[in-house]
């Protein structure tokens, strides 16, 4: 389909490479990117990086409103669609509806909000606009504590503690980032941290955010006058949801991204897709994820492309002067190997799945061709060569 | 004011002015040039803003940064010794005039 009208709904940096794909891959049909936050589509990345030391605002967006012009995308900033009709193949806003040929849901995700007494008196760091809330509040000297010990709240416990504010962190689970990484990377940021000065409580949740800070599971009052909530995000859903499409983790979507309805797609932060290497459904909150699910979803709409979506991930998070990138995805229990030169090997079932490292690019690359290439490396292959991924 | 002059593929000159701290690659962006991607936001996640800078150029501009070059071999488009990723440029007064040529494609 190279003309007809497609609809995205979620103007996040997903959104705005699926509309730049689908021009790119030559459609000339009206494409119309709708976002529930005010202004240009911005990068969310640096927010928990350098837009809390800089605060300059307007490096972060993506592309400038006359690139919208220039391309002809209509640009609805600060909307929110109420509602999908399937059947008359419509988005609701209010009272308007707009018809749709293909409908692309880059809707993201939104911050987990647990059940904790008080919480209301935690920030967020999410949307630009709570980073400038949060970079306001750094002017002066600060006891921050910060709930969870995942990458947001490490980046931004690393930005403030650099910046000279007293920092703690809360962590449920007895190590850090242990989601998204081996034991032995948590053990090297724990390091870091600390060697920051920052306090960590790990293994140890918050029972109540306190006018004068936080308590503990095991009873530890952690004092400051400045709580940041970074415990991890849920799928926005909803909207498919109620339209009656299958949601598990995210919207549930096939090998091409397409959801069970063959018009409507998802993308990024919002999917649960089909992984390549293994066929488990998994759900990625990475820029890595939304522009190449992007791309692809572009090529299916324009060219009826039905190459199963395959993209090696990759993730990264800077944290003082550690940059940790991520090739592959690991599940928490894959067993590690850890090299030489730092770098983690993560290992399911005998096959590699993840590489970690830290300020390493090289090795990085290395493991992001292996495991695009065509066969899954086993550990035993890679061990016939002393884990030197370049032989392997 | 720094004067940097994007050449497209198709040999299409644009000149644009920045300020010192910008890099080449925010600067294109900013303005809307399409052969530059920036999609890591200049984090040294990608190579989606390859250019190969003019070569009266190439000392002003100096060597490559540590791990542009591991990021540069997955460049969509030939890597020559001219090549560099454009948000490892940050401008400066000296690079008034700079000469940027971009490449077919970043992805």
């Amino acid at each position: 389909m190279s003309g007809g009208h497609v609809v995205i709904v979620g103007a996040g940096q997903g959104g705005l490479q699926a509309a730049m794909s689908l021009r790119q891959e030559g459609h000339e049909g009206q494409i119309t990117l709708i976002g529930g936050e005010p202004g240009l589509p911005y990068q969310r990345p640096p927010l928990s990086k350098a837009y809390l030391k800089t605060g300059e605002a307007d490096k972060l967006a993506l592309r400038p409103a006359s690139f919208f012009e220039s391309k002809a995308i209509t640009l609805r900033p600060g909307i929110w669609v109420d509602a999908i009709d399937r059947a008359a193949q419509q988005v609701r806003i209010g009272s308007e509806t707009l018809d749709y040929d293909a409908l692309i849901l880059a809707t993201g995700t939104r911050n987990l909000r647990p059940p904790i007494p008080g919480l209301e008196r935690a920030l967020d760091l999410r949307t630009l606009e709570d980073a400038r809330t949060l970079r306001a509040a750094l002017d002066q000297p600060r006891r921050i504590a910060v709930i969870g010990g995942g990458f947001i709240g490490l980046e931004f416990a690393a930005v403030a503690a650099g910046l000279g504010h007293n920092v703690s962190v809360a962590e449920v689970a007895p190590r850090l980032m242990a989601r998204a990484v081996s034991p032995e990377m948590s053990e090297r940021f724990r390091s870091l941290h600390e060697g920051l000065g920052t306090e960590l409580h790990l293994g140890n949740g918050v029972s109540e955010v306190t006018e004068s800070g936080l308590l503990l599971a095991d009873g530890t009052e952690v004092t400051a006058d400045l709580v940041l909530l970074a415990a991890g995000v849920r799928p926005n859903v909803e909207l498919a949801q109620e339209a009656g499409l299958e949601v598990d983790n995210g919207i549930v979507v096939g090998t091409t991204l397409r959801t069970a309805d063959p018009q409507i797609f998802a993308l990024g932060d919002c999917a649960a897709f089909p992984e390549a290497t293994s066929g488990r459904r998994v759900r990625l909150e990475s820029v890595q994820a939304a522009t190449d699910h992007a791309r692809c979803i572009a090529k299916a709409i324009v060219k009826g492309e039905t190459t199963p979506y395959a993209a090696v991930p990759w993730f990264w998070s800077d944290q003082h002067e550690l940059k940790l990138q991520i090739a592959g995805l690991a599940d928490p229990s894959d067993e590690s190997v850890g090299l030489e030169g730092g770098a983690v090997l993560r290992f399911r079932g005998g096959c590699l799945t993840a590489v970690e490292t830290i300020n390493d690019a090289r090795t990085h690359m290395q493991a992001r061709r292996l495991l695009g290439g065509g066969a899954v490396p086993t550990r035993d292959s890679l061990l016939e060569k002393n884990y030197d991924l370049t032989a392997a | 004011m720094v004067k940097v002059t994007y050449v497209a593929h198709d040999g299409t000159r644009t000149e644009l002015h920045g300020d010192p701290g910008d890099s080449v690659m925010s600067l294109a962006i900013a303005q809307g040039i399409d052969g530059i991607v920036g999609e890591c936001g200049g984090s040294m996640m990608c190579a989606t803003c390859h250019c190969y800078v003019e070569e009266d150029w190439a000392e002003a501009t100096g060597p490559r940064m540590d791990g542009e070059e591991d990021m540069l071999e997955s460049a969509a488009c030939e890597v020559t010794e001219r090549s560099r990723l454009s948000c490892q440029i940050k401008l400066t007064e000296a690079h008034d005039g700079l000469v940027v040529h971009l490449p077919e494609e970043q992805v």
